[in-house]
């Protein structure tokens, strides 16, 4: 798109390019392509996605137990049964405070990592990859690791070892939810995980703002530091800050590998993807109320999605800059 | 993108060469680990499920089991992890289901048609199995597994912990509750129930002279009793005198044989490991008793061999059940006594199991014949799970024991609902 100087000529790239390119197919042609294009990619969206969707649908309304291919129709029971579950309503509680930690931390710790990485004269590349590599290890790995080696309840774990050098009691960080030492592990594991990534996308925001910007605002008096980054570069990562919180907002409402491995056999600290998967597909096999425990959930998310599209203006091109 | 256009790397080449590398791919992927793999041609293929037993060689053993059939091709699947339970039930709605399975007799397998009806190879030598074992797996007049092992599970204690702390084993939960406290120092707690407290539902139920459901397949684990049990545990709990949070949970005897713990709820699988590192140091209790004038309890747990009632190769997979867990007495007494210790349910070679007849292995059969409770097949799963929201909510978290077992109560009775109108 380097081609793209003026606004009348981007209106119409392919028009513009015509001449040198001979015309060898048809409209037939053209439509062959697009499909041969996005067929494999729409035929894998619609089996693994839309199918599935619709049979979500279809068994929310069956008593669905130890099936997928229920008889006996029950209507909005399974509704009925899933909204007027604690259960199910303390999971949308649980997301909602597990956003409302990581969403804000993980953004202000990439952003800080950016900042730092970016200002740093030397081993630049040695500092960015050091920081994105732990985006590499599953999450699955992270738990365990998390779980029996840095925050074990026994007096080796590392957390207690540490702790005892001040003379504190050893902690069962998971086992015991009061005081909600839980969330720390959940909530570290997470921001190991994901911090080296955002900031990469913040890295690159950086680089990107033109050093006029800064120059301009030294000589209109601006102080290095604080001011600066307030008054320029915040401005300037508005879109890439944006981005990063829809993305993370996403990874929160995704989260279940950590919370699945780290919490066994508690009625606390399960996000919805959880409390579902123990509803449908763990021992209870209840396809119906998972499933409509699922309809809910995508309806809460679209209904979210449709409201920071409003609030953030994502997506809106230009005008939101 | 301009400088690619002119090079001999057309798209047409890059994309032929793409797509048949998604195509050798794709064919690798079918003859990956199906858990069917490759079959020469002779016989049927049955697969099988096994949870991960933790004695060394287990895995070898029941491999080399499978091996010995002549019949059929078996494929053992290992299931490691935690949940083999909704490994096993969501493999059992799809194609790749196992033919053959172990799990715990449950009533809704049988309902929802998921296990074949196995009398016809049991009746035959039914008198030769513990009768609670075939009490246990019959449900409508006919027999739906059979019994591999059976396992009791009870306290092991350090004996030299016991006695610098002046105390003797407890008989009562109040003198267990004492006992954890005064076996706790800055180095070792007083007990290990499991990291989830969840072990010891069941026998705290049964210690207070209730059960889990009555013979009318009614509610019956809500007495005062319980509830106050839970509260004792609890106590415990606060008061930091349980293991909590280690790496190696109740099942592994890890936490008794390096000294984390003087006194720890395990079964008799691992009496080998914890003799070999202790020695003599270690002795058994029931679960005390926690209420005036009720019975100590073992959980009597174990495993038994299911058939999938939908397999494609049903008679064949009945038929190597037959072969190796009812004809096959050598295999069950090697799966029997040569890894973990666990308790033959085929009374035959409970008699002649020498192993068991001596020392801490003999009381272990004791406990197991004068305080053990059996599987109750009309207790499923998902009432399993209600009751460890019980100890979740009243032990770990602290609330109200009456409030958590009314909250059980509503889980327990939309299943017996479910299941017995």
């Amino acid at each position: 798109m380097s081609t793209t100087t003026t606004p009348g000529v981007a209106k119409s790239p392919a028009a513009a390019q015509t001449p040198s390119v001979p015309r060898r197919r048809g409209i037939r042609g053209r439509t062959l392509n697009f499909w041969l294009f996005t067929g494999p990619f729409l035929i894998g969206l619609v089996i693994f996605v839309y199918i599935p969707i619709g049979w979500s649908a279809y068994l929310s309304f069956f008593e669905a137990r130890f099936t997928v291919t229920p008889s006996e129709f029950i209507g909005f029971d399974n509704y009925k049964y899933m909204l007027t579950n604690d259960k199910f309503v303390d999971s949308l509680v649980t997301f909602t405070v597990f956003a409302a930690i990581v969403v804000p931390i993980t953004w202000a710790l990439s952003l800080g990592l950016a900042l730092l990485v970016h200002r740093i004269r030397f081993m630049k590349a040695f500092f960015r990859s050091v920081f994105f590599l732990p985006t590499a290890v599953s999450f699955v790995a992270a738990s365990l690791i998390w779980k029996m080696s840095i925050f074990s309840g026994v007096r080796f774990g590392l957390m207690n070892t540490v702790l005892s050098w001040f003379g504190i009691d050893n902690i069962a960080w998971l086992a015991n939810p009061d005081p909600p030492w839980y969330w720390l592990v959940i909530v570290t594991v997470r921001l190991w995980l994901q911090a080296g990534f955002y900031m990469i996308l913040f890295l690159a925001a950086l680089q990107n703002i033109p050093n006029e910007l800064y120059e301009a605002a030294a000589i209109d008096g601006a102080k290095p530091g604080w001011q600066t980054f307030r008054y320029v570069t915040l401005p300037q990562l508005r879109a890439t800050s944006t981005a990063v919180i829809l993305l993370l907002l996403v990874a929160a409402y995704q989260a279940f590998d950590e919370f699945f491995n780290l919490l066994a056999k508690t009625t606390w600290g399960r996000p919805p993807l959880v409390e579902l998967y123990y509803t449908a597909l763990g021992e209870n096999q209840d396809y119906g109320a998972g499933s409509a425990g699922a309809m809910i959930l995508t309806l809460l998310i679209c209904m979210v999605t449709l409201l920071q599209g409003r609030i953030m203006g994502f997506g809106r091109g230009e005008e939101s800059k | 993108m301009s400088a690619f256009s002119n090079t001999n790397w057309d798209r047409r080449s890059v994309l032929r060469a793409a797509m048949g590398l998604a195509a050798a791919g794709g064919l690798a992927a079918c003859g990956s680990n199906n858990g069917r793999g490759g079959g020469s041609g002779s016989g049927t293929n049955l697969v099988q499920y096994f949870h991960a037993y933790g004695e060394a060689g287990t895995e070898q053993a029941i491999k080399k089991y499978a091996a010995a059939y002549d019949k059929a091709r078996v494929t053992t699947q290992w299931i490691t992890g935690s949940n083999f339970e909704s490994k096993l039930f969501s493999a059992l709605l799809t194609d790749n289901a196992p033919d053959v399975f172990e799990f715990h007799p449950q009533i809704q397998l049988v309902k929802s048609g998921q296990v074949a009806d196995l009398s016809d190879i049991i009746n035959p030598v039914k008198d030769d199995f513990n009768q609670a074992d075939i009490a246990s797996h019959t449900i409508d007049g006919k027999i739906w597994g059979v019994r591999m092992i059976d396992d009791p599970q009870f306290f092991y204690y350090r004996k030299s912990m016991l006695e610098d702390a002046g105390i003797e084993p407890p008989a009562t939960l109040d003198e267990l509750v004492e006992a954890a406290a005064k076996l706790t120092t800055d180095k070792v707690k007083g007990v290990f129930l499991g990291n989830s407290v969840t072990p010891v539902m069941n026998p705290l139920i049964w210690s207070a002279g209730a059960d889990t459901l009555d013979d009318k397949n009614q509610i019956a684990y809500h007495t005062d009793a319980v509830a106050e049990g839970l509260a004792k545990l609890r106590t415990m709990f606060k008061s930091g005198h349980m293991l909590l949070d280690a790496p190696a949970d109740w099942w592994d005897p890890s936490a008794l044989t390096q000294g984390l713990v003087a006194m720890q709820w395990c079964g008799m699988w691992a009496m080998p490991v914890i003799q070999k590192a202790l020695g003599d140091d270690v002795g058994i209790i029931p679960f005390p008793s926690s209420a005036d004038g009720a019975k100590p309890a073992v959980t009597n747990g174990g495993w038994s061999m299911f058939v999938n009632a939908k397999s494609k190769h049903l008679d064949e997979a009945k038929e190597y059940v037959k072969w190796l867990w009812i004809d096959q007495k050598e295999y069950q007494e090697d799966w029997s006594l040569s890894y973990g210790f666990h308790i033959p349910p085929r009374t035959s070679l409970a008699e002649s199991a020498d192993k068991l007849k001596s020392g801490l292995a003999a009381e272990g059969v004791k406990l197991f014949n004068e305080f053990g409770h059996f599987d109750n097949p009309a207790w499923t799963q998902a009432m399993i799970v209600a009751l460890e929201g019980v100890i979740a909510d009243s032990v770990r978290k602290g609330g109200n024991p009456e409030a958590a077992l009314d909250k059980a109560d509503k889980t327990v009775n939309r299943e017996l609902k479910k299941l017995f109108g």
